[in-house]
């Protein structure tokens, strides 16, 4: 008989999103596990960026989510500081060309209509942001309320800070069940843990976990990859990229679309990322990958050019064919809850799911209505993900 | 006994190397880091964060830690580059990209 | 062997090499010359300047060494190989060129064969890109460092650092020289040391040595690797050259550069014998703990690993020197250490199995004796687990990022990371210019996790980012 732990909740994932939901439970008084196959941050949170970007959205839910989670970083960061690498840098975005500048004046008037702070930037303005930014470019949008965190430093002094108990390196085989089929904790190979919820924040494994419960939540891998330069001072002082960005958020293209997002890191190194392919979990390099990065940047920053690309690393975002996350309760499995399917957006959206679903395990209003991001939205909507293309 | 008895070895005329402005003698064939070693110099970098000096340490092009300045262009290993007559070396501050700061 | 310096214009688009092999040490060299032998059209990727690799490092022709041989064991074997392959017109030997990624291809498919990306040097144009139906890996090992306190001064240098600079340029990184850490290495280095005239006041391996008792019947198998041995002894005692066993440098002092070391005497776990130690003064310490496989660019594609007896990770191969990656061969110290004699043996059965041809049984026999002995050299040499007990909080461990023990500590006690590549997250150790080649055993042990299974790795080393911007030619044979 393996040992049995009683708990109010346990958080299936350690990555940030975990960490969040961990953080923002235990604040509220629950009594928390959290257990993953790997380390903390083991997963995309990892191989992430630490995007806190409002830029990229259009209005929407999930813009409403970024907002909410804006705010709460800016709490956050109070607390945690420079332990998480917090900098509310602000996002410059650049048209490439003098339609760009189009583009860019429509989604900031609708950004702006929702709350989010969009400056627009001249053509002879660039270059006071950001001074080694490529002559000639006809414009672009601040927007001050992005910001950027170490997400794998987030996710390690969420969970601390949160005191949830952490079982890392232990993989969840099956789910505890009570009457009608409810989730009623999890089995490791070494333990229960039991707990009248279940919070599933396994990100790209996040499909799988449902799966153990009986239902399906279609988590897709969609690759990146970042190149790191070498340390640097800081010659890139925002998060800088190019207007195509926006578009291939959105895309539902299986094609690789990449669209260099620049920054400085308070380390030194130039973080360069990041392409977006639907390739499955296939690791290959592709070194055309690689290069549409490397150009894309030396086209923001020729100054790239002297410097040496000291790394690069890969990752696998999680998302839902609807490119919108997976949050609270799951309708057809009482105790079951979603926080994942968050895609390139984990690092930033976090405090805000995590805090959504600690109100749906206390039974509060949440800040959002949770409705556009339903866990079980997809039933009937079968092979949605291939009807977009995926192969 | 010196490595060069060791090995009977009969080099042309020494190159002219300028270390931090001073002149040190290179034998052809040397690498940079050789030649420093030769002259008893050890350390021509120092880091980012500590401020400490680091010279070779691996030897063979894999640690890093023999970063230096070299004709103008940083973050050059000192033990892959031969050293070549006129080569201008500058003890390396931290990540050696000062005038890139904004 | 036509040596390609330049661009490589002289090979054409679209056609590709039989073979490349990539790393001209022991293993490349033996495997380029069968090869070709056996008639396949071959390149010889490599890093170095000049053929040898690390083992058969040589003095720039400039230096116009009259007795080469004088720093080396075995420079006959390198003097015939090197003769054979110069007269191998089917051998293209690209010198210069570090391999930052294998891309692979698809055996059978003449129209996706492997390519092997390349840099140059710092320019724009300085890529390069090799095309090959087949790759051998033969990038041999680098060193393993246990970090301890005062050993980021300079005037530390690595053993095989300074043996290399002692073969390749003629220097020395001091007069007299300390000599420290585990394995066979220290034994040879210091020989090298005294007879180019510095004076090494002791050599100091950490293990007893008693390791090597258990495998009598080994040793008797290999009776060169104990002439070896005993060659370097001779000269050493000649020298008065004092081995201190079971003891380690626990402590370099000095400021700006290193003028004394602290010696103590170690338990069979390597933990220092508190009152043991003492002060042995020094312009210079060369110090290492064996070697570890540098694999990157087959992990990188997923070859499967196998970890020895010391915990170092080294490529799972089969009798034919294959990897589990369909088309990727690998030879040498990628398979584990095991020396010169074995890295020649593996390339050799590596480029018959290339070309299809059976494997000769005087390498196999070669192969069977020097693994074996292999396994027992790094069982007696495998680090004792206490040895981070020398390792102070404030001691960097990470040299390129400067991180101190105490960061990795708290990671693991206070942040729940439990292996080498969360506390590289958590902390930048490993993320440095050397990519962890430096710190990541020692990582890897503070971390509690073991060396695990080698991240993946995208780029092998750095890249200048205008060459990744700007794709080059490609290139086959002529």
């Amino acid at each position: 008989m393996l040992k049995r732990t009683p708990y109010d909740v346990v958080v299936v994932g350690a990555g940030v999103v975990g960490a969040a939901c961990a953080y923002y439970a235990a604040r509220s008084g629950l009594k928390v596990a959290v257990v993953d196959r790997g380390p903390v941050a083991g997963g995309t949170t990892g191989a992430g960026e630490g995007n806190l970007l409002v830029s990229d959205k259009e209005p929407g839910p999930e813009l409403d989510l970024a907002l909410l989670s804006t705010r709460l970083w800016r709490e956050l960061a109070e607390e945690f500081g420079a332990r998480v690498e917090y900098e509310p840098k602000g996002g410059l975005v650049v048209a490439t060309r003098p339609a760009g500048t189009d583009l860019l004046h429509g989604l900031a008037a609708q950004q702006r209509a929702v709350g989010v702070e969009a400056l627009p930037v001249a053509a002879d303005e660039l270059r006071t942001l950001e001074p080694h930014l490529a002559e000639g470019l006809p414009g672009g949008y601040l927007y001050p309320q992005d910001a950027q965190v170490q997400p794998a430093l987030a996710a390690a002094h969420l969970l601390r800070a949160s005191g949830a108990d952490r079982y890392l390196g232990e993989a969840v085989t099956g789910l505890l069940r009570g009457p009608g089929g409810s989730v009623t904790g999890v089995v490791t190979g070494r333990r229960e843990l039991a707990a009248p919820a279940v919070v599933n924040a396994a990100g790209t494994w996040g499909g799988e976990l449902a799966a153990l419960a009986g239902v399906r939540l279609p988590v897709l891998p969609r690759r990146g990859f970042v190149l790191v330069t070498e340390p640097l001072p800081r010659i890139v002082r925002h998060k800088v990229y190019a207007a195509d960005y926006v578009a291939d958020v959105a895309s539902g293209s299986a094609d690789l679309q990449s669209s260099a997002v620049v920054e400085g890191t308070p380390a030194g190194p130039v973080l360069i990322g990041a392409s977006r392919e639907r390739v499955g979990f296939d690791r290959t390099l592709d070194p055309g990958v690689l290069h549409r990065l490397a150009a894309q940047a030396a086209a923001l920053f020729p100054v790239l050019r002297t410097v040496q690309v000291q790394r690069a690393y890969r990752g696998f975002r999680p998302y839902l064919p609807d490119h919108l996350p997976a949050i609270g309760p799951d309708a057809r499995v009482p105790g079951l809850h979603h926080a994942c399917g968050h895609e390139g957006a984990g690092i930033g959206l976090a405090p805000a799911t995590g805090l959504l679903v600690s109100r749906r395990l206390l039974g509060e209003e949440p800040e959002l209505d949770l409705a556009p991001f339903r866990p079980e939205r997809f039933e009937g909507a079968e092979r949605l993900e291939d009807a977009e293309g995926e192969s | 006994m010196d490595p060069l008895d060791l090995v009977g070895a009969e080099p042309g005329p020494a190159r002219t190397i300028l270390f931090d402005g001073r002149a040190v003698s290179a034998l052809p064939g040397q690498t940079l880091a050789a030649a420093l070693w030769a002259d008893g110099v050890l350390a021509w970098r120092t880091t980012r964060r500590g401020g400490r000096p680091r010279g070779a340490f691996c030897g063979i092009g894999q640690c890093f830690d023999c970063l230096a300045t070299v004709n103008g262009r940083p973050n050059q290993r000192l033990c892959l580059l031969p050293a070549e007559h006129g080569d201008t070396v500058t003890t390396q501050e931290g990540h050696g990209r000062a005038d890139l700061e904004v | 062997m036509p040596t390609s310096k330049s661009e490589p214009s002289g090979g054409r688009r679209g056609r590709c090499y039989d073979l490349a092999v990539i790393g001209a040490g022991p293993a490349g060299l033996a495997a380029a010359d069968a090869a070709a032998g056996l008639g396949l059209r071959v390149a010889l990727v490599d890093a170095g300047s000049r053929p040898g690799g690390q083992y058969y490092r040589h003095p720039a022709p400039e230096l116009g060494a009259a007795r080469p041989e004088k720093l080396h064991h075995g420079w006959a074997a390198f003097a015939r190989l090197r003769a054979r392959l110069a007269a191998r017109p089917l051998v293209d030997h690209l010198p210069g060129h570090h391999v930052w990624a294998a891309e692979a291809g698809v055996p059978g498919d003449e129209e996706r064969p492997w390519r092997l990306h390349a840099t140059r040097g710092p320019g724009a144009g300085d890529r390069a890109t090799v095309l090959a139906r087949a790759v051998l890996l033969a990038t041999g090992a680098h060193e393993r460092h246990l970090p301890f306190p005062g050993w980021t001064l300079p005037g530390v240098v690595t053993a095989g650092g300074a043996q290399a600079v002692l073969k390749s340029s003629l220097a020395l990184p001091g007069r007299r020289i300390v000599v420290a850490g585990s394995g066979p290495l220290l034994l040879a280095a210091a020989s090298s040391l005294v007879s180019a005239g510095a004076e090494v006041p002791a050599i100091v391996e950490a293990t007893s040595y008693l390791g090597y008792a258990r495998g009598l019947p080994v040793l008797a198998g290999n009776p060169g690797k104990l002439a070896e041995g005993a060659a370097h002894g001779a000269r050493l005692l000649r020298h008065g050259v004092r081995l201190r066993r079971s003891s380690a440098v626990v402590e370099a002092h000095g400021t700006d550069r290193v003028t004394a070391v602290t010696v103590a005497r170690l338990d069979a776990r390597w933990k220092p014998v508190p009152g043991s130690e003492r002060r042995i003064a020094c312009d210079a310490l060369a110090i290492g703990h064996g070697l570890v496989p540098q694999i990157e660019l087959a992990t990188e594609l997923g070859a499967a690993t196998v970890t020895g007896p010391d915990g170092a990770v080294a490529l799972a191969v089969d009798a034919e020197q294959r990897t589990s990656v369909p088309g990727l061969w690998a030879a040498g110290e990628t398979c584990g250490v095991g020396g010169a004699d074995l890295a020649l043996a593996e390339g050799v059965l590596a480029a018959h199995a290339v070309a299809g041809r059976p494997a000769p049984a005087r390498e196999r026999a070669v192969r069977r004796r020097r693994r074996a002995f292999a396994a027992l050299m790094a069982a007696a040499h495998a680090p004792g687990p206490d040895w981070t007990g020398w390792v102070t909080d404030d001691t960097d461990v990470c040299r390129c990022e400067e991180v101190p023990a105490g960061e990795v500590r708290a990671a693991v006690a206070e942040l729940g990371a439990g292996d080498a590549r969360t506390v590289k997250l958590l902390t930048r150790a490993g993320m440095g210019w050397c990519q962890g080649r430096m710190c990541g055993p020692a990582v890897a042990c503070l971390s509690g996790g073991g060396a695990g299974r080698p991240d993946g790795r995208p780029l092998s080393c750095p890249v200048p980012l205008a060459q990744l911007a700007d794709p080059g030619p490609e290139s086959g044979p002529a």
